[in-house]
């Protein structure tokens, strides 16, 4: 009981505390494959360093709704990285909520951003907002659809549940689990506002949807939002290895697996930071009216998995 | 091993599904010349897995004449074709693309559910690829019916034989020779009349747009 609870405090923390520097990664390797030397992988915790000691400006017609929305969103973040299994399965916190759920903590956090990006009623917050719902309408389903298909294979909806059944047996080609993580690929692109979808680089009115609804917060508020997105991201790479790629991830009980688990996911977070910010430099950005046919490719992708499962 | 292989002939399958959807979403007619040759290579390569585990010789032949065929010959005629015609960046669709995409959805799962109680009749290790074999008829169809232009309707045609041939490697292990050089040799001969009707269309038309064909002409 109390290792299982010390397993889940690490697990969290993990995520919680290394999340930026995932970011960093991206962003370092970004800059290399563009020939530009970097602010160094550090960056994002300078940069929250700097937002937390600042002074918050608030304007005046905004409402205790824009001052609570950060913590809210933080606090979605961190019960997800609560959730998903990344180093061990042993994770009592997960019996509290399925993948479906997940989608639902997911959607609160982007719920209260929208919100408090229309609560000052500037032009730029009720635009992205308005962007944003309309990526996460089409997004979600598309994810919906991605996470059944690791669910049917497992018969089970519980994240924990589905490590177990994928990692520790023999292995056996699933097409329609190559279908899910292609779209997957996609949705996660479109939800943590990468580049095919999103430039999170830009304040170009043109080009932003996240940046956009953001625009108004200062210092610690920005600070969480800002953390919080990294967590996102971190949440998004920790359930696609846990969905896809669990080989490594320790059993319950199985202390001895932990440290060689924790090295796989170190590498597995690496390339996939690495391969993130490849595929961002080499594709373009879409104008904001093809991304529904960018989401509707991944809900497609999805819906196929899941129909080759009949097979 | 067996089931390796029966999984690596799914997985192929899921392949050729996959092309299939790329070629009914695509918008310009070089990139789905390209598509509609790897559909031949993955066609090609599925019908020697095929061979391979069951032991049948006479696939081993058809998938060097698919490969030869509809890897190579018929993708580089019609390549020749549209840059003679000058119609490399063609674009045409009756129904927006997303549209299209969720009535191939649709097609799909129709033809899964009319596959299912074929393949639970029959024993051959290709069994559960046959709704996928169905599926690419129907989705080259649908290419066909959505497309204003000659020649993306003649790729869909010849999408549909591909997607023939895979049900017939699937659900009996190949058609006899005789029968397989008959087709090629059609096929062969169909891309070329279909090649020269493309100049006559648009030397009386002046574009390749088949509707103009629906008008009538007393003189």
């Amino acid at each position: 009981m109390i290792s299982s609870i010390f397993s889940q405090l690490f697990q969290t923390l993990l995520i919680v505390v290394l999340a930026p520097l995932l970011l960093g990664w991206v962003n370092q390797c970004r800059a290399w494959l563009q020939n530009r030397r970097g602010a160094g992988v550090l960056q994002p915790y300078r940069v929250l360093h700097k937002l937390f000691h600042k002074d918050a400006v608030l304007a005046d017609n905004a409402s205790s709704l824009f001052r609570t929305a950060p913590y809210i969103q933080f606090a979605c973040m961190v019960l997800v990285a609560s959730i998903v299994p990344i180093v061990a399965t042993d994770l009592p916190f997960a019996a509290a909520a399925d993948v479906i759920a997940l989608v639902g903590l997911f959607a609160l956090a982007r719920l209260f951003a929208a919100l408090a990006a229309m609560d000052v009623g500037t032009a730029f917050g009720s635009m992205g907002a308005r962007r944003e719902m309309l990526v996460a309408s089409l997004a979600e389903p598309a994810l919906l659809m991605i996470l059944f298909t690791p669910a049917l294979i497992a018969h089970s909806t519980s994240l924990t549940t589905i490590v177990e059944a994928l990692a520790h047996r023999e292995v056996v080609l699933y097409p329609s689990l190559a279908f899910a993580a292609v779209a997957f690929a996609m949705v996660a692109l479109a939800e943590n506002a990468r580049i095919p979808v999103d430039n999170p680089a830009t304040h170009l009115e043109l080009t932003m949807i996240h940046e956009a609804m953001i625009l108004e917060y200062s210092a610690r508020h920005l600070a969480l939002i800002e953390w919080a997105s990294a967590i996102k991201l971190s949440n998004y790479s920790a359930i696609g290895i846990a969905l896809f790629l669990p080989w490594g991830i320790a059993g319950a009980g199985d202390w001895s697996g932990v440290p060689l688990a924790l090295a796989v996911l170190f590498v597995k977070l690496l390339l996939g930071g690495a391969g993130l910010a490849l595929l961002e430099t080499l594709s373009a950005k879409l104008r904001i009216f093809r991304a529904p046919e960018f989401l509707g490719t991944a809900f497609l992708l999805a819906v196929l998995g899941m129909l080759m499962l009949e097979l | 091993m067996a089931t390796f292989t029966g999984q690596l002939i799914n997985f192929l399958a899921a392949l050729l599904l996959l092309i299939a959807f790329a070629m009914l979403s695509q918008r310009r007619i070089l990139s789905l010349i390209h598509l509609f040759a790897w559909q031949g290579f993955v066609l090609a390569l599925s019908t020697t897995v095929v061979a391979y585990s069951t032991g049948q010789p006479h696939l081993y032949y058809s998938a060097f004449l698919t490969l030869m065929l509809k890897a190579f010959l018929l993708p580089w005629i019609l390549h020749r074709l549209i840059i003679r015609l000058n119609i490399k960046w063609d674009v045409e669709t009756m129904i927006n693309v997303p549209t299209t995409m969720l009535v191939g959805i649709a097609l799909v799962i129709f033809a899964f559910n009319l596959a299912a109680p074929i393949s639970q009749l029959a024993d051959t290790i290709t069994r559960s690829t046959l709704g996928i074999a169905m599926a690419s008829v129907l989705l080259s169809f649908l290419m066909m019916i959505t497309r204003h232009k000659a020649v993306a309707q003649v790729v869909g045609f010849l999408a549909m034989e591909n997607g023939l041939f895979f049900a017939a490697t699937s659900a009996t292990y190949g058609m006899p020779m005789v029968v397989e050089l008959g087709i090629a040799l059609d096929v062969l001969v169909g891309t070329f009349i279909f090649g020269i009707f493309f100049f006559q269309i648009r030397e009386t038309f002046d574009s390749l747009d088949i509707k103009n064909l629906e008008k009538l002409k007393e003189d």
